[in-house]
Order: C-alpha cells, then structure tokens, then sequence
C-alpha cells in the first residue's frame, strides 16, 4: 500500500514536501504500525507516538483530511492513497511533529484541577454513583489535540480561545460534586474569546479519538453561566 | 564545547505516577523542582495501568492492612523485604486519600464511599476468603491518577523540561550525585542540570522483550543510567508475564476484568485454573496463572488453529457489567479484536509485563549500594522510586494492584526525604568538566558516521532474543546460550550508525540511546536469571523447579562493570509487627 506523508525539515527544507512510501499491509494493521515502518525505511522520519492503544495521546495526526490517533486507526478503512498530515494549524517542527505549547497553555489556564475550600475529611469525600457518573465522557480526555486542532475557532485565536479541550477540561471539574470554585470558574470564563468563540461547527466531536463530546460540555457551561446570572 | 547549566534544589527524571507525587511534594513545600520527562507528562505510561490501587479500606469487604501485608510477602514468594512492605501497606490508606481529595475520579459504591475489587492474590484474614482491595476508576484507574497528579502539579508551578531525553548521571569523584546531563529533543542541544539530589522515576523495560504491554517509551532509562554510575541492578530476573495480555498483540487487559468474574477456558473449554489454584482459581498469583496457562498450551489444549493461546471469557457478567466496569477493555476489545467482550472470548497470553526489579532502595527512596561499609550504604544525592525502583515490595513477584501503590507510596517517600536531605545539604557541589565528560562521550558516540547495522535491527534481534531465552520457563541451557548471544549483541551495538545527524526532534538519535540502555538493562536480566538456581515467584526453572530458601533466599545484585553478580540479605524483619516466615505457596 501506498502511504503519502509531510515531511519536512527545517534545517534542511524551504518548503514542505509530500513524500510516498511503500508499506506491506498486515492483516490488523495500524496506522501507527505502518509510520514504523516507514520508520525502518527512513529513519529520517519523525513523529511522536508510545503506548500503541489509544491511551497517551502521543500520536495525534490528520489522516485523509480528518484529526485522528495513528494508534486506533486501522488501515484497512483508509481510502488510498492514504495521506499523512501533521495536525492543522499548529507550528511544524520536523515531520508530523507539531508544537503544542498554546494547546498546553490553554488547558492549564483553566485551572484543571480540583478545587476544595472546606478542610478536607480524614477518609474520603463522598460522592454518591449518580454524581461520579456525571463525569463519564469527560475525564478520559487523553490530550491528543485532536479537537482543538480540528476547531476553526482555535485556529484564527489560539491564544485567546481556550479551545475545546480545554473546555472540556474546566467542565470536568465545574461538573464535579467535590468542586467548590463554580464562581471563580465561570466568572474567568467571562468575555467574547476563552468560551464564546465557540461557534457549535462540532469538528471537535467528529475527531474525538475517545468519543468525547466537548461541544456539549461547552454547551453546559453556557447554561449554568445563564443560570447563575438569574 | 561550552554546555549551559541550570541549577535547581531537585531534579526528578520521570513525569509518571512516581516522579509526579515526588514533583507535588516538592514544589507544595516551596522547593526549586525539576521535572525532565522524554515525552508531555501525561503520555508517561503510568497512564496505561487499568485495575486499580490496592489500599485496604474496608469500603466493600472487611480488611486490614495487616492482611494487605501478609498478601504481599506470600505473592513476593518471601523476597520482598518486610520493613518496606509493611510501611506501604500502611501507608496506602492515607495515600488513596490523599489522591482522592487531590480530585482522582474514584468509581464509587451507593453510600458515596471509593468503589473497590477483587483482585488476583488477595485475602482476608492472613489467606482467608477473596478480599476487595483495589481501589478502581473504572478500568482506567492510571490513566485518572497520572492526569490528576498532572494538574495538582500545574497548580502547585512545578518546573516542567518536556521532551527533554536524560542521557547520564553526574556523579563526582567521592561518588555523590551531582545531576544530569539531558538532550532537548526539540532542538537537539545538551543541557546540564544541578541538583543536589537526583530522582530517578523513570519506569520500566518491557521493550526488551518482542510482545510486552508496555509502550514504545519503556526502555529502562533509568536503570541504565544507575547501571553506568556503578549502581547495581538488584532481583532482575523477577519480570512478570501478565496472565491476559491480548494474543499476539500484547495489549493488556486488566485482571479486574477476573476480578469481575471473568475466567479462563483451554481449547477443551475446560475452567482450567480449577486444577491448578483450587481455592483462588483465576485470582491466584499472575506467576501461577501464567504459568498454568503456558502449561496448557505445552500439552496441547490451547485454543485457535495454532492452539497457541487461551481464552478469557467475559460473557457471562451482562453487557452492564461489562461496559460499564471495564469500558477500557471494551474499546480494545473492538478496536484491536473487532469483538465485543460482552459477547465474545478474548484470546489471550501471558505478555511481559513488569519489572519487580531494579535499583536498589530502603524505604526512604534513597539508593543503596555495596560499599565499604557494607551491602546497603546511601548513594549521596541519589534517590529511585517506582518501577526502575527496587525497595523491594514485590520481591519475586508483584501483586496487581500494588504496582500504582508502589509508585505513589515511595513517590512521596523519595519527597519527603529529599526535602530533608536538601535541608541538610543547603549548597550544591561543585561540578568539574571531568564529571561531565562520561555522558559527553555516551551522546557523541552517535555522531560516528559511515556504513553500519541499523538500530532498528539490533533492537528488534534483542527483543526477540530476550523472548526466546529469557521467558516464562527458563532453564540452564537456554540461558546459557541467550547469554552468549547477548554478549555478542552488545558487541554489535559498537558498529550500529545513524544515517540521520540532524539536530532538530531526531527521534532516530533518541532510539539509539535507548537501545543502549535495553541492552544493558537486558543483560542484568538475563544474567541475573542464569545465575538464580532455584524457582522463585516469577523467575520458573524447569530444572531447578523448587523455591530454595537454604541458598537462594536472597536479592541479587548485577554489576555492569564484568558482568557480575552480588547477594545480599532479604529484611524479613517489619517494622513493627511480627515476621511472615517463609512457608509454602498455595493459592
């Protein structure tokens, strides 16, 4: 099978280039699988990747036009010739190896951790199963980019839009019974970029490797915004 | 060549579970801390783990951390040292704690309290009925813990050098450690950090073997990096096969999902672990269950056309369970098998998985080494903690669910000692070049060019080779032999070449420096194994089948330097409680 992919390199590049290479097709087979052996071919060639199952996130790309895990991504649906792309909109390092400082930023500027202002107990803060299931769909977030790379909102204002990962992230914790900085979340949310560049167009839960819907989290936090401003 | 430096109270190498809990301790108390990781802190492979922490907090079924005890020296097969375990098994009630306040999405049962399973080796009462120790957030306990470490570190402004590669240990002439020498993989510039003291979390090796469940990144850094500061490596030949890695593929899937009330069936569709393990059938041991399954499988009932594997059958529990329990195992189950597990078996076989070795430690983190004094003398400015680590809590074999427990447990330890030590030790010592010079000379040998074998060769004849000789059966002769090809291995890593010489993210220069460190780090393994005559835990000799405690009941110890081997004592005395005396393994 033929595989297309971007290379480029900047001590050596003006312009980036599509490259093709020839890759023996294994019953099963993986994107990820496949780069590794242009990999073997080439080992000029560059991109992030590690746990091989959809867990850490490393290997975020686009693939065919559309943001996806190389890891999870079986070759077999892919249409031909397949064509490897590093994710839209963010500075090229080397290859397929993009830099994600502002997507990092933007997830740490909203304060993702939790927030408890009563002294805590000795044994742990309860949570009945009705609250804990409140957070399936967004604590497994594995920070590939996908979505925020995906997103045209984040492309035109990457240091003003939280994007939608981030999104996700501040409603992961605004969602949390143990939580107590509703205020302060939404009140640092306020203004027309960090959330209301938010234009619904829903890249984001098409790409979602994990199947997260940051769209509708979003969405959430808007409506507790207005309902708290009642 | 003029290097810059950069000067902090502590440098941690390793963002997972170990290096992150040591990191929050630090950077709470005001510390200037480093954190060097290889790649973005939450793709370390902490993430990966599923089941569960073990913590006996009675939520679901009575327990006692006592019991908790007595579970892992029996699961150690009497190698792990009973001080330390006796501190982790104590300490991990406050640790789980401790994360869930930190904001760990914990599952929970009905009156709000942290959801907890049956996992493999528990008991009750000192060997009594299944206990349900493993504290779980879903299937994807590693993956809610290291994220969570992850933003409490965030808010507590820990220093964070990601994607930087540590290529040595500084060390001076009297033997302390001074820091490291790193690569910025971005742009491929060597950076010194000072430190006056160095913790190493750098995690596993398990791509020293062909088929693992550890991911690209799990080359045994660390262990190397202690091996050529003349640190021995210590119980190496104990490396767990995990029971239920996915055939073929390796991925794994947690024991939860037998913790669940899953179970394996042989191509007779026999419940064989009945034969094997009557009382704790397929919650017996991951040394026992792995060995069981390769026993079927050698005498001809294994499952598929090849019979090369078993099956773990799931279909039983209801697809509630099953999804909502295990929604990690699902997805791999579709993604990778085109299955569904609420349907349908999952072939399975015992995938290298972990290693109960690695660098010495007491229970403070601290490195210990032989020196003049004696077997377990401090490495000055040095600490290790998680699974590069070896305290030992696992002795010959680990129980699942004590691995996050052990990372988290002596992750704090190794912070609440180093801020001790830097309160002792107020000034950093000086760094000459000289001190420099042998990490210079391990990153420059990759600038040597011209015709040779690729490191993508050499790496995948290792793999393969450690698979064949150094797998879940071991005798002499198969040792022997991988030992001697070993050896000649290591002598081709000498002609290895880059073709690629640029600076910028060159991954093919990182996979180099890696490759040397699985090489050393496979050598310790394998020639720990040879040398080990009796079977232990993990660590099967077909022909020395029995646990010899008049020889062998005691930790290795492998030197780099000559290829040799050391003993030392097992500590068989607790802290407080009374000694678990040796007895015979059953589960």
């Amino acid at each position: 099978m033929q595989i297309s992919v971007y290379r480029y390199h900047p001590e050596q590049d003006q312009q980036p280039r599509m490259q093709t290479y020839e890759v023996e097709e294994q019953p099963g087979m993986m994107l990820r699988e496949a780069l590794l052996a242009i990999k073997e071919q080439d080992e000029t060639f560059a991109f992030r990747h590690s746990c091989g199952e959809g867990v850490c996130g490393s290997d975020g790309m686009n693939v065919n036009g559309s943001n996806k895990l190389a890891c999870i991504t079986p070759v077999s649906a892919l249409k031909r010739p397949i064509q490897v792309r590093p994710l839209p909109g963010r500075p090229v390092i080397r290859d397929l190896v993009v830099d994600m400082t502002q997507f990092y930023e933007q997830y740490r500027s909203v304060q993702p951790y939790l927030i408890r202002k009563e002294p805590l107990p000795e044994q742990e803060i309860r949570q009945s199963p009705e609250d804990r299931d409140k957070l399936d769909g967004l604590y497994e977030c594995i920070m590939c980019g996908a979505c925020s790379t995906a997103c045209p909102s984040f492309w035109w204002n990457p240091e003003k839009f939280h994007g939608p990962q981030a999104l996700l992230a501040s409603w992961r914790f605004l969602a949390d019974s143990r939580d107590q900085a509703t205020e302060e979340r939404l009140d640092a949310l306020e203004g027309p970029y960090k959330l209301f560049r938010c234009h619904t167009i829903m890249n984001c839960v098409e790409v979602c490797p994990k199947g997260l819907n940051p769209t509708r989290a979003i969405g959430k936090i808007k409506d507790l915004m207005l309902e708290k401003s009642i | 060549m003029s290097i810059p430096h950069r000067r902090f109270d502590a440098l941690i190498i390793g963002a997972g579970g170990a290096g992150l809990n040591a990191a929050l301790r630090l950077a709470s108390a005001d510390l200037r801390v480093a954190v060097v990781s290889k790649v973005f802190p939450t793709r370390s492979h902490t993430v990966a783990a599923q089941g569960g922490v073990n913590a006996a907090l009675a939520n679901v079924l009575p327990d006692d951390w006592h019991w908790h005890m007595f579970d892992t020296v029996k699961g150690s097969d009497y190698l792990g040292d009973q001080d330390a375990i006796e501190y982790m098994c104590r300490e991990a009630i406050p640790t789980v704690y401790e994360l869930e306040h930190a904001g760990v999405p914990f599952s929970r049962i009905d009156d709000g309290r942290i959801y907890q399973r049956a996992f493999g080796g528990q008991s009750q009462n000192f060997g009594g009925d299944q206990a349900a120790r493993t504290c779980a957030a879903a299937d994807r306990t590693g993956h809610a813990i290291l994220h969570t470490l992850y933003q409490q570190n965030v808010r507590a402004r820990t220093h964070f050098f990601d994607e930087y590669f540590a290529i040595d240990l500084i060390r001076d002439e009297e033997g302390a450690i001074l820091g490291a020498l790193v690569l910025e993989i971005e742009t491929g510039e060597p950076l010194v950090i000072e430190a006056k003291a160095t913790l190493l979390a750098t995690g596993g090796h398990g791509q020293v073997f062909r088929t693992t469940t550890n991911a690209f990144i799990n080359t045994g850094d660390g262990m190397a990096m202690a091996l050529r500061a003349g640190v021995p490596l210590m119980d190496m030949e104990f490396y767990q096969f995990h029971p239920t890695g996915v055939a073929g593929k390796g991925m794994l899937i947690t024991e939860g999902a037998r913790g669940e009330g899953g179970y394996l069936i042989n191509g007779d569709g026999e419940r064989f672990m009945e034969r094997y393990a009557p009382r704790a059938l397929d919650l017996a041991s991951r040394d026992v269950v792995a060995r069981s399954m390769v026993t079927e499988i050698r005498e001809g009932r294994g499952c598929g056309p090849n019979k090369d594997h078993v099956m773990l059958r799931l279909d039983h529990l209801g697809a509630d369970v099953v999804h909502r329990r295990l929604p990690g195992i699902t997805d791999i189950c579709r993604v990778f098998l085109g299955l569904d597990p609420a349907e349908q078996a999952i072939p399975v076989f015992p995938t290298a998985h972990y290693a109960m070795g690695g660098i010495p430690t007491d229970r403070f983190a601290r490195v210990v080494a032989p020196a003049r004094h004696g077997p377990e003398e401090v490495v000055p400015g040095l600490y290790a903690a998680g699974e590069c680590a070896c305290v030992s809590v696992h002795g010959a074999n680990r129980l699942g669910g004590n691995s996050l427990l052990d990372i988290l447990v002596f992750g704090r330890a190794a912070g609440t000692d180093i801020l001790a030590y830097v309160a002792e030790h107020p000034h950093h010592r000086p760094i000459r070049d000289t001190d420099i010079e042998p990490a210079l000379t391990r990153l420059g040998r990759w600038d040597r060019t011209g015709e040779g074998e690729s490191v993508a060769a050499v790496k995948a004849d290792l793999r393969k080779l450690m698979e064949d000789h150094c797998g879940v059966f071991r005798d002499d002769a198969t040792m022997a032999a991988g030992v001697d090809k070993l050896k000649a291995l290591r002598e081709r890593v000498e002609h290895v070449r880059l073709k690629d010489q640029s600076r910028t993210f060159n991954t093919a220069r990182i996979e180099a420096l890696e490759l040397d460190n699985l090489v050393d780090v496979g050598m310790a393994t394998l020639m720990s194994a040879f040398h080990r005559q009796e079977s232990r835990g993990a660590h099967s000799r077909v022909d020395h089948p029995e646990r010899d405690d008049e020889q062998w009941m005691k930790h290795s110890l492998y030197a780099r330097d000559g290829d040799r081997m050391d003993y030392k004592p097992v500590r068989t005395k607790p802290l407080t409680v009374e000694s678990f005396p040796p007895k015979a393994r059953v589960y």
